[in-house]
């Protein structure tokens, strides 16, 4: 389906290294730019599916969705291979950071630069749902409705601050069942012809 | 605090880690109340202060923000082997800790995500499944823009807090309009976190 892929496990570990070491304040903030922009593994809708799903199961959402896309391509070996890549480089850092930062933790130089690094993770990670909007133009669900659901769940989980569960349950699970009776009873249309329908 | 540990008590830090995992919906960050119940309230095995430290650690350096649970069975383990004093002994214990820490948070939840992923993958013509996936992009979206809002306002009482959004919301535009790479935008914010100006 996509031109792109990865070549070997060998090529989704150093792939998920690289993507692992840039996601200061976590890996969210560049998994899109990463998957869907830079390697074009996934399309913008494919990467919001396989993160709905990241995010709906448990575990660490950046996690399972190294899981899902390695095995697709190379079955449990790949889930393997972007999985390790996921952790192990940061793993190593995190430990070395925390020998050395044992001693110059208080220093305010270094509480500033967290500080300065957390505002920049804030603004990618806006910047990743925004480059996620074009992707909902062919959503079966429609315009005005999507953008419903996009506010109310923003605001639910930014001003609200409802616990994910509720989100999921009621934002989520009233736009679940809404989109299958949208989607109709033809299961094997693709998600494009579902588009088309008025 | 504490001298020799019996396998038991390496198998009960195990065994908590484990009974959390399926219930990290959103993430492992989700159970860190329940971690610091467990291994600071109840068990003494680590102090608020190294706690906390571990999450902020975790958070700001790369990778996952998961590794916040390995930082915690690392000076577990460390305690355990009776304190950094012990030298090599200490290393291994925190070495221990690290990997028991880390098996039991992932092992579950890996093991839920890549069989309901397959299943997913394999039934993607299903109209349950395309419902799913239809009407979680909205509010996928929603909990994206929404994690980037909570963390450009969190502390929002410090006197600098408007240069943090000013920040966030010049670096959510320039990577939203522009292909500019992320570790520069990091290495700013550090630089104008180093200089005291967020």
């Amino acid at each position: 389906m996509h031109p792109l892929r990865p070549r070997s496990p060998a090529h989704l570990f150093w792939a998920f290294s690289w993507l692992s070491l840039q996601g200061f304040g976590g890996v969210h903030a560049v998994v899109q730019r990463e998957l869907v922009e830079r390697h074009q593994w996934l399309s913008r809708e494919e990467f919001l599916e396989d993160w709905a799903v990241a995010q709906i199961l448990p575990g660490p959402n950046a996690v399972n969705l190294s899981l899902m896309v390695g095995d697709r391509y190379f079955g449990w070996r790949g889930a393997m291979a972007a999985l390790a890549g996921m952790l192990a480089f940061p793993l190593g850092i995190v430990l070395c950071l925390a020998v050395l930062f044992a001693g110059i933790s208080d220093m305010p130089q270094v509480q500033g630069m967290l500080r300065g690094m957390g505002a920049v993770a804030a603004g990618l990670v806006t910047a990743s749902g925004l480059k996620l909007i074009p992707a909902l133009k062919r959503n079966a669900l429609g315009t005005p409705v999507c953008t419903g659901l996009l506010a109310a769940t923003f605001i639910a989980a930014g001003w609200l601050r409802l616990p994910l569960f509720w989100i999921l349950l009621l934002p989520g699970g009233c736009s679940c069942l809404w989109a299958y009776r949208c989607l109709g009873p033809s299961a094997h249309q693709g998600p494009a012809a579902g588009a088309d329908q008025p | 605090m504490m001298s020799a540990w019996s396998p038991w008590d390496w198998f009960s830090l195990l065994g908590h880690f484990l009974s959390l995992s399926l219930l990290a919906v959103g993430g492992a960050m989700t159970t860190a109340p329940d971690m610091h119940r467990y291994l600071v309230g109840e068990r003494h095995w680590l102090t608020d202060g190294e706690f906390s430290a571990s999450i902020t650690l975790a958070q700001a350096a790369p990778g996952p923000n998961v590794l916040f649970v390995a930082l915690m069975g690392w000076n577990v383990g460390i305690h355990a082997a009776g304190g950094i004093a012990a030298g090599t002994t200490a290393w291994m214990g925190g070495f221990l800790g690290m990997c028991l820490a880390m098996l039991g948070c992932l092992l579950p939840s890996t093991t839920l995500t890549f069989v309901a992923a397959r299943w997913g993958h394999s039934n993607r013509e299903l109209r349950a499944v395309r419902a799913f996936k239809t009407g979680m992009a909205p509010v996928v979206i929603g909990l994206i823009g929404a994690t980037g809002w909570l963390l450009a306002t969190s502390d929002a009482h410090s006197p600098t807090a408007w240069h943090r959004w000013l920040l966030s919301a010049g670096v959510a535009v320039l990577v939203w309009k522009s292909r500019v790479h992320l570790l520069w935008l990091l290495a700013a914010g550090a630089l104008l976190g180093a200089i005291g100006w967020v």
